[in-house]
């Protein structure tokens, strides 16, 4: 199992993911891989290629309720290209398909944000966000092991 | 010309290294207006810097680009060193020489096979390019992997490396660590061969830029150092860039545009560095060149491809050539201690010259710092390609002709996120 946060804790709330992981550092997770990704494709096909099982959270721009939570797969999910950094996690999905490069299983969390601006920081919905999918990660981890 | 008056806009893209809208307008079969817009981040960078240590601009800086972080980090070494009258030794110039390899094969490769071939093949992207030409993307993928395979040993993680600091490294990889990464990178150079004779086959459209180019130049292809010149024959200290590269506000953006003091508009970046520095490419490179077509200089913005290709070619080879060559370093590092002082720095991006400048004051204590990156440098040159090749393609309806701009645009590689498909299109005619 690998759990890859996506994002960039220099703007904002899109530094949801690294913070899922930096928040997992201190539950370790038995049997898991801890990663941060800028969200290039090439890197996250390097990263989740061959897993049994690859946890992707990253960061979306809110519509209606900032720190809501979207669980899904890639493979039947609509992931869009909304992160504010590189080619995004759809692009990534896609090309890992095309190329045969995905993992088993791949879980996708989706954290709404609301601001996106320069500076570290999180907003207080998308701060709770994070302690809540660091929860279902580590509930997911321990399904996945018996 | 259908529309008397055809206005074309571009959506904002936001990311770290900036945001960019596109705005032409034509009347009459005439481009009235061409307008790339690029928001511009390290002038913020510029303000978080000021009351920080001299010991932190590597660290900061490199947040400024996902992709070119190690450009960033060597340009704010050598002003800092610079300011504190530091020269660093031979063996961890060539270990910086190394990682910055790593980076440009990272960097060219990501925007050759992910970004730019897709143009010359027809598709909307690489998603839809690789269901067909899987085998090549496969190998593009292995290609960069080699640059970041290096990143990540040097630099201590593929993306915005920690291992850098201000005189060298935090610690230096045993031979045996570097002599690891021989075989791989025999086998990139034999794709990176092969990446070349694959775009050098594409169908290049028709184009010719009269920029004038500036790169830097040394006794070697120039890519951790050097001195700039131009092909008009201007060369100058890196100390005094300022004097020679003026940055102006223009109306319509918050970007500030360059142009050569007492000349115009310029280019820097690949096609400039080759024109500049082709005699200095190994001979393998040159080879390469040669065999794709390439001349002593090439001024048609749409092979750019070409020649990143040549360049990645060169890249691992002297990767190769200095790990061969690599014995540790007595330390990790060289002392700088602080003085007061004004230091300047500048390297070769992949996208072309980063300066950076600092002001100490007798702690370290940075009083100033001004950042002078690439794609702001190249900002007034695309917008002239642009005016060129929508004149040329008016006939076009507005679907094509923002497509040809998004090729146009792409050709600079201004960052990832401003050279991707990034264009939503709103048309006004009246």
């Amino acid at each position: 199992m690998i759990v890859i946060g996506v994002g960039n804790e220099l703007r904002r709330d899109d530094g949801a993911g690294p913070a899922v992981v930096d928040e997992l550092r201190s539950r370790p997770l038995e049997g898991a891989t801890l990663a941060v990704s800028d969200g290039e494709p090439s890197r996250l096909l390097d990263l989740w290629a061959g897993a049994d099982l690859a946890v992707v959270v990253d960061a979306v721009p809110s519509t209606d309720e900032p720190g809501r939570v979207r669980e899904l797969d890639a493979v039947s999910g609509a992931v869009s290209d909304t992160s504010s950094h590189a080619l995004g996690l759809g692009v990534a999905t896609r090309l890992g398909e095309a190329l045969g490069r995905m993992p088993a299983t791949m879980r996708i969390y989706l954290i709404e944000g609301t601001d996106f601006g320069f500076g570290p920081g999180l907003s207080p919905p998308v701060v709770r966000a994070v302690s809540e999918v660091a929860d279902r990660i580590t509930a997911l981890s321990r399904e996945t092991r018996r | 010309m259908t529309h008397r008056e055809r206005t074309l806009r571009v959506g904002a893209l936001a990311r770290v290294e900036g945001q960019g809208a596109m705005y032409v307008r034509a009347r009459d079969g005439r481009v009235e207006e061409v307008r790339l817009d690029i928001y511009e981040p390290p002038r913020f960078f510029e303000a978080f810097l000021r009351g920080r240590a001299h010991t932190e601009p590597p660290d900061i800086t490199a947040r400024i680009c996902g992709i070119c972080p190690v450009a960033y980090q060597m340009s704010a070494c050598r002003a800092i060193e610079a300011a504190c009258g530091v020269t660093v030794s031979e063996p961890l110039e060539a270990l910086r020489r190394l990682l910055y390899c790593g980076e440009w094969i990272e960097s060219h490769t990501l925007h050759i096979y992910l970004l730019h071939a897709p143009d010359f093949l027809g598709y909307p992207g690489a998603v839809e390019m690789a269901r067909d030409h899987r085998q090549v993307l496969e190998r593009g993928l292995a290609l960069k992997k080699a640059g970041n395979t290096i990143m990540e040993l040097i630099g201590g993680r593929p993306i915005h490396p920690i291992n850098v600091r201000v005189g060298g490294f935090y610690r230096a990889p045993t031979r045996a660590e570097l002599t690891a990464l021989t075989e791989p990178l025999r086998r990139a150079l034999d794709h990176a061969l092969a990446t070349v004779e694959w775009v050098a086959g594409f169908a290049m459209p028709e184009d010719r830029l009269e920029h004038e180019f500036l790169a830097l130049t040394a006794d070697v292809y120039p890519i951790e150092g050097g001195v700039p010149r131009t092909t008009g024959g201007r060369t100058f200290e890196v100390a005094d860039f300022e004097d020679h590269i003026i940055e102006e506000q223009v109306p319509h953006s918050t970007a500030l545009h360059a142009r050569l003091a007492g000349g115009g508009r310029y280019l820097t970046g690949p096609l400039a560095r080759y024109a500049l520095n082709r005699d200095r490419l190994s001979p393998l490179a040159r080879d390469a060149a040669r065999t794709a077509g390439l001349g002593q200089v090439c001024r048609n913005p749409f092979q750019s491809i070409v020649v990143r290709a040549v360049e990645v070619v060169y890249a691992v080879e002297e990767a190769l050539r200095l790990i061969e060559a690599y014995r540790p370093p007595p330390g990790p590092f060289v002392a700088v201690p602080p003085r007061a002082g004004i230091g300047h720095g500048a390297t070769e991006a992949p996208r072309g010259v980063l300066f950076h400048r600092y002001e100490l004051d007798p702690a370290g204590v940075i009083g100033s710092a001004r950042i002078v990156p690439p794609t702001s440098q190249n900002q007034a040159a695309i917008e002239d390609d642009m005016r060129a090749v929508v004149q040329a393609r008016l006939e076009l309806d507005d679907d094509a002709l923002t497509a040809v701009c998004e090729r146009a645009i792409r050709n600079y590689d201004p960052c990832i996120s401003c050279a991707t498909h990034f264009l939503d299109l709103t048309v006004e005619r009246s």
